[in-house]
């Protein structure tokens, strides 16, 4: 499975992916655009070679911390409209507690390790850069 | 002297006006040269904040790191995925 896409996210793949009689408990994680103020549209876009790297490595991380369980996301690039989904995350393992962690763990890793961007689109045009600091960069359309 | 690549993206390239470079300076290097050579050359990229993220060879490291010649340079704005 591609850890980069330009196509909507469909969760069952990712399902697909981790499911296994012997892992009886399953997480899933799905990160949506907002509408915040006016917000139509956030456009992904990533260094990609590190970006899949990185996925690689933090997949490998939790592989290597919870050994019974299967983890896989998918991250999608482009403009991407309110309402769907940019990231998906989906853990499976024996019992319930180790799926939630393991899913917690990539979320959170990913929002502190992987080269991604985003720019905000408005209805009237203008875009802007998101810098999680706070400090937003304003364009005119 | 030796070439590195550097590499932008989304708000550094558009203050840099593109997405890829090399510049030529003395190897082994820090990250730190290569970025005070990129603001000599690239005039846009003084606004880089005084310490931006930076990876070399697709993993983020600290900006006292090595660089040698052929070595890829990727200066990062704030990371936003998710």
């Amino acid at each position: 499975m591609m850890h980069l896409t330009r196509h909507p996210l469909d969760v069952n793949d990712l399902l697909a992916a981790v499911h296994g009689p012997e892992r009886g408990g399953t997480c899933v994680f799905t990160g949506t655009v907002r509408n915040d103020g006016d917000v139509t549209g956030i456009e992904y876009s990533a260094y990609e070679a590190m970006a899949f790297a990185e996925i690689e490595r933090i997949l490998g991380e939790a592989q290597a911390q919870w050994t019974d369980a299967r983890v896989m996301l998918q991250h999608r690039l482009g403009l991407i409209p309110v309402g769907e989904a940019s990231i998906a995350i989906a853990a499976a393992a024996p019992h319930r507690d180790d799926a939630f962690r393991a899913c917690r763990f990539v979320i959170e890793e990913v929002k502190k390790r992987l080269p991604i961007w985003k720019k905000e689109c408005r209805a009237d045009g203008t875009t802007s850069w998101v810098d999680p600091s706070g400090k937003a960069v304003t364009h005119g359309p | 002297m030796g070439k590195v690549s550097v590499r932008f993206f989304a708000r550094y390239a558009e203050l840099a006006g593109c997405t890829w470079s090399a510049v030529n300076l003395e190897t082994p290097a820090t990250v730190a040269d290569v970025i005070a050579q990129v603001r000599e050359v690239f005039p846009g990229t003084k606004a880089l904040p005084p310490q931006p993220l930076a990876a070399v060879n697709l993993r983020q490291v600290r900006l006292d790191a090595l660089v040698n010649e052929g070595d890829e340079v990727a200066l990062l704005p704030p990371l936003a995925g998710g």
